[in-house]
Order: structure tokens, then sequence, then C-alpha cells
């Protein structure tokens, strides 16, 4: 087994609201990643999956808990070795139009953090530039012209390069093919999967879409308004999903082929999630669970480790 | 069956600085009464200016240019004058939106709202109005309706907005329905609820729908013919099982093939490089620069619409009897 890159121990992170309620938008949340995998990590709108990502890689500061990066916790650094955690933790980003700066040339977008921490000058920068171009699939020769210039998928692939370029250990992709069609989606991905394999990455991987988070990722972690429902590997919590949650969010994944309609049971869940705002004070869930009973609306469940390495809190399946 | 709606070679430009885009380029297709057409394809490929054109949107619009009919119960849309276009939106075409977010007014009631569509159509009295306005909340599957008919947009989640949309656009039980991309903007669990929905609707009321999405989940999920469009071209059309079973045309494939499956582990297969530039499209076939199959003649002229059964109509000329029939075949092997 080889060794958590990441551990985040009983991360919060609220956010202060006009009304004077704060807003829990992740609450307690407690996982480790291993060097090399990809967790993926799902929810709908609203459930604090994009929050929690930034939340990791600093981009905000966590109201309780932990993170600990490479064995080291990440608020106790001194802000020269902030300064190493920040280059070895990247994000990619959801929306490839709104993420690259219009008035820089992609050259420069690249090389921005490559210049803040002195890597790099002149023509080796070039270089570098170009090689990290063609690895994401571009031409050297793109480095000149501006992002206008390039379609969405082209785009999230300079995304993809900026993000590469000072070398990181571990990315927090966060949606980064939501944004993509359907076609251009898989080129993505399968190129998210050849930078894995080369480059020795860590994912955090975020996004709504079931089928591709089972396909880029080893473990999954199913969110629902700021806390975790379940977490265990890929393949388990699609053959044995133990959250009512988690079976009601499979089960309203479209079918894949049309013969499969009305072979598969369905539980269509009603109503919305609540409001953050005024959550329920037991399990997050209990307002539309089929199977609720008075002890999950009163006390919220624990989080506890049903069988090695399947993670749950539901006060069902109890056993 | 006869066809409720019928698009016939239809072209849509639109004049832009030096030049004209050609957003629709001879597309064809028909819904039947009470089926659900899925009309597929990437952004860019003209679903949407589609879909609007046949609610006469791009008709008597400067800039833009209109090719083809478009009958709506054997009546040519792009001739009609624009009294007679109110006179067939909201009563006999619905049309629901993608962004439920936008696409409702913020400063009236939603009950206002779903009334000014039955007000217009229909001679009803003030009360009679307002009872019809709740009994569609309640048929849309909003709880309270009574106080919900007096409360805002903001009020309501997104997947209530787009039921309170779906109510609009029922409201004077049309015989069609054009859902463009209708839950792109909802997450899973409401989308299941939504399509649930429409599906419901479609069986009480026999009506057919035009459902335009990118999502072949949905697709196999609600429909049960589909067009798969590309480059503002119809290049398959068939039963949803021809185009899931034995699709013909190399994009289909590409798109099937472009999708993970819950029940397979194994390395997904783009469709290498992007659609074309409509300003200038290609001579020949649209798909011909990412098709792995590409011929000569692919380059140099348009492919023929060939019948392989009924309705599966494919734009390809691997079809031709003249072409490699190993490769012809080969959509079964891959998909």
């Amino acid at each position: 087994m080889s060794e958590d890159i990441l551990q985040i121990k009983e991360v919060k992170k609220f956010f202060s609201h006009s009304s004077g309620v704060s807003v829990k938008s992740v609450d307690g949340i407690s996982f480790s990643i291993k060097r090399g995998e990809t967790l993926g990590l799902v929810g709908e709108s609203g459930s604090g999956k994009s929050t929690l990502g930034r939340t990791i890689v600093g981009l905000y500061e966590q109201t309780e808990g932990k993170i600990i990066f490479e064995g080291r916790d990440v608020s106790q650094l001194t802000n020269q070795e902030k300064r190493d955690v920040n280059r070895k933790m990247q994000m990619i980003f959801q929306d490839p139009h709104a993420s690259l700066n219009p008035r820089m040339r992609v050259e420069d977008i690249i090389s921005e953090g490559m210049d803040g921490y002195g890597f790099l000058s002149g023509k080796k920068r070039k270089e570098r530039v170009g090689e990290l171009l063609e690895k994401v699939g571009l031409r050297s020769e793109h480095g000149r012209r501006f992002p206008h210039e390039f379609s969405g998928g082209q785009r999230q692939r300079i995304g993809i390069a900026r993000a590469l370029a000072v070398k990181p250990s571990f990315i927090v992709a966060d949606e980064p093919i939501s944004a993509l069609d359907v076609s251009i989606q898989a080129q993505v991905v399968n190129l998210l999967e050849d930078l894995q394999k080369e480059e020795g990455l860590t994912y955090l991987f975020i996004a709504h879409d079931l089928a591709m988070v089972k396909h880029i990722s080893d473990r999954i972690g199913v969110m629902y308004l700021g806390k975790l429902m379940e977490l265990t590997d890929s393949e388990t919590i699609f053959t044995k999903p133990l959250h009512p949650y988690t079976q009601a969010l499979l089960s309203s994944v479209p079918v894949t082929h049309p013969n499969q309609k009305g072979q598969r049971e369905r539980t269509v869940l009603g109503g919305d999630p609540p409001s953050p705002l005024h959550p329920p004070t037991g399990c997050p869930f209990s307002t539309r669970c089929p199977v609720a009973t008075a002890e999950c609306r009163d006390t919220p469940p624990e989080w506890r480790e049903h069988s090695p390495g399947h993670w749950v809190a539901c006060h069902l399946n109890n056993l | 069956m006869s066809a409720l709606l019928e698009v016939n070679n239809l072209e849509v430009f639109f004049s832009v600085y030096g030049g004209s885009v050609q957003a629709v380029r001879g597309a064809a297709f028909h819904v039947n009464k009470g089926e659900t057409l899925a009309l597929v394809g990437e952004s860019g490929s003209g679903k949407s200016v589609t879909a609007q054109s046949i609610i006469g949107a791009m008709s008597h619009k400067r800039g833009t240019k209109l090719n083809g009919s478009i009958l709506f119960k054997g009546k040519d849309v792009l001739k009609m004058k624009k009294r007679q276009l109110y006179e067939i939106r909201g009563s006999e075409i619905g049309f629901v939106f993608q962004d439920p977010m936008t696409s409702l007014n913020p400063t009236m009631t939603i009950g206002k709202q779903i009334e000014e569509g039955v007000t217009l159509h229909q001679q009803l009295s003030k009360k009679e109005v307002k009872k019809t306005a709740i009994e569609l909340i309640r048929l849309v599957g909003i709880p309270d309706a009574e106080q919900r008919y007096h409360q805002y947009p903001h009020e309501f989640s997104g997947g209530m907005r787009q039921r309170v949309i779906i109510a609009i656009a029922l409201a004077c039980k049309p015989e069609l329905i054009i859902a463009d991309e209708p839950t792109t903007a909802l997450d899973v669990t409401i989308q299941a609820q939504i399509l649930d929905l429409l599906r419901d609707i479609q069986t009480k009321n026999s009506t057919a729908i035009l459902l335009i999405t990118h999502d072949l989940g949905v697709v196999a999920e609600s429909a049960q013919r589909v067009a798969v469009m590309y480059a503002g071209m119809i290049v398959e059309t068939g039963t949803v099982e021809e185009i899931f079973d034995s699709p013909k045309h190399p994009y289909t494939w590409g798109l099937l093939n472009s999708v993970p499956r819950l029940e397979r582990n194994e390395r997904l297969t783009p469709i290498e490089g992007s659609p074309p530039d409509l300003f200038e499209p290609p001579r020949g076939c649209p798909f011909v620069e990412r098709c792995k199959y590409a011929m000569e003649v692919c380059v140099q002229h348009l492919p023929p619409s060939t019948a392989i059964s009924g309705d599966h109509r494919v734009l390809c000329w691997l079809l031709d009897e003249r072409a490699n029939r190993d490769i012809g075949e080969r959509g079964e092997q891959i998909v």
C-alpha cells in the first residue's frame, strides 16, 4: 500500500450569510487519498463538493479541521513551506471560458505559475511551454495565440497545461468536463488518465456525471448537503451501495441503452435538497429519505467504517 | 401513422460580418402524433435553431434566411404571417426552454405567468382561468398549488421552476411540445423527476414531444425515435433501438463509444478533432475530417440519404454499394 498523499480530518467550511446564520457548505468531512489514486467526489449542486475542493487547495481557508498534505499540516506551515505546498497542489476549473485570462497569450497563461516560482527563463521557458502544449495535445506554436482562438475542449487542455507547468503531485479537477460536448469529454478524460500515468499524479475528481466519475475514479465519495454520505471503491459503490441516498442517486442515472428501460429498480426521490441555510437537525437526507425513522430526524448519523474500506453515514445498516 | 410535424430540407442562414453562417443545412425529419423524437447533437450542430424555426421564431427576422418547409398539421410554418404564428404558439405548440433560471419573468407571480397563455388562447372567465392555472400547477407535481400560485420565481428551486415552465407549455393542451434541453441545467435526481413528468403528460394527453438533447442517456430513457444532427444536417434517423443497436453512421458510432458505461470500464474512444466551422462548411460530408473511414468521395460530394429500413435513414457514403462493405457493417462490431 502506498502512503497517503492527503488526509483531511473533520474539515468544515462555513460562510457567513446576511441573515446572521452561517451556511455550512462543508460540514465535518474526513478522508484520505493515496499517492497515484483518483478519488471521485459526486453530489448534486449545492452539496459542497466544489467548496471542499477549493478548501483543500487553499483557495478558501477552512473554518475548522485539519488538512495534512504529504505528512505536514498545511495550516502550521511557514510561508516558504506553504509556497511549496501551493505549487504541488493545482486545480483545473470547470468553465474553460472563464478560467483563462482573455488578454493573455496562451504561453503567458501557462508560464505564469512557472515564473512565480522562478523555474525557467528565456528560451528554456519557451521550450518548456511548447513541451507542455504538446503534452496536452496542442501544438507548440499555439502558445502565441489568445484563449478566444480555441474551442472549449482546447481551452480545457490549456488549463491542464497550466496546472502541470509547476510540476504538481496532486490535482483537484473541479467538473473539468461538464462544460464540454460528449465527443470532447472523452478526449479530455483520456488525456487526464494518460497524464496520471506519465506524471504519477493524484486526482480529486469532482463531477456530477456518475458514469464518468466511475470510469476515472478508484474510489468514490458521495456528498449531500455538506456531508459525506458514503465512500468506497468505485466498483462497490455501484454494485453494493449502502446509503439510501447513493441508491437513489444511482437509480436516477439515465439508462445507457433503451432495452434497459424498466429493467432497473428506480427510486425517484421526491422534493428538492433542503436549503443549507436551514439544514435538518438529524441526518441531512432525512427529509427525502424513503426509509427515514424518528432517529434519523433527531440525531445525525455517525461516519463509520461499515466494512473494510467502505465508509457510510447512516443509522440503517447498523449491523 | 400521419406525421404531426414534417421538416423538409430546412436551411437557416444568418448573415454575419463578412458572410453568412449556415446553421442548418438541409435538415429533414418528422414527428408522429403522440411520440417522442429526440434530436441529438453537439453544441453548434443546429438543434436549437431548428427548434426555434419550428415555432416561427426565425421567420420575420432581419439577417435570417430560411429555405425548405416546416409542415405542422399540413400547414407550412415558414409561410405563416406573424398573426398566424401567435395563434399556433402556445396553443398548438408548447415550448420548454433549457434554463429554468432565466426563462421566467422574475416580477410576475407564477400563477399570472401560467394564466397568460391560458387567457391568450381561450375564452374563459377570470375564475375559470385561475382554476385552470391551479390545476396545471397541481398537474406538474408542485405541492400546495394554491399557495404556490401567489409566489414569485425566486421562491422556487431549479427543478420546480422547470415544472412551472412545463405547466406554461401545457396551458392550452398543445399537440406538440418542443423541449430544448429541458434537464441539462438540473441535477440527476431532479432530471429523473422531470423526465418522468414529461412521460406521464405524454401518456395522459398523447402529446408529441420533440426532445432536444445532447445526453444519450436521456435519449435511451425517453425517446421512441432519434434524429442525430451534425453540422446542421440530420446524419442518421431511426427508432431508438435501431440507433443504439445497429447505428450506421460513423458519427453515431463515435457518439455511442465516447460515453462511459456503468457496466464496463474500458478506455474511452473519443471522436478526435472538433466540428467544422459553419462559416465555411466543407463541400462534402461535414464529418469527413473526423471520420476514420473517410474516402475520396466524402471530401468532394455530399453523401445521399440511404434508407436502411422504413424509418432508418443514413447520410453516409459507406452505405453506397460501391463502398467497402466490411467497413459499412462495422457499427455492430464497434458498439
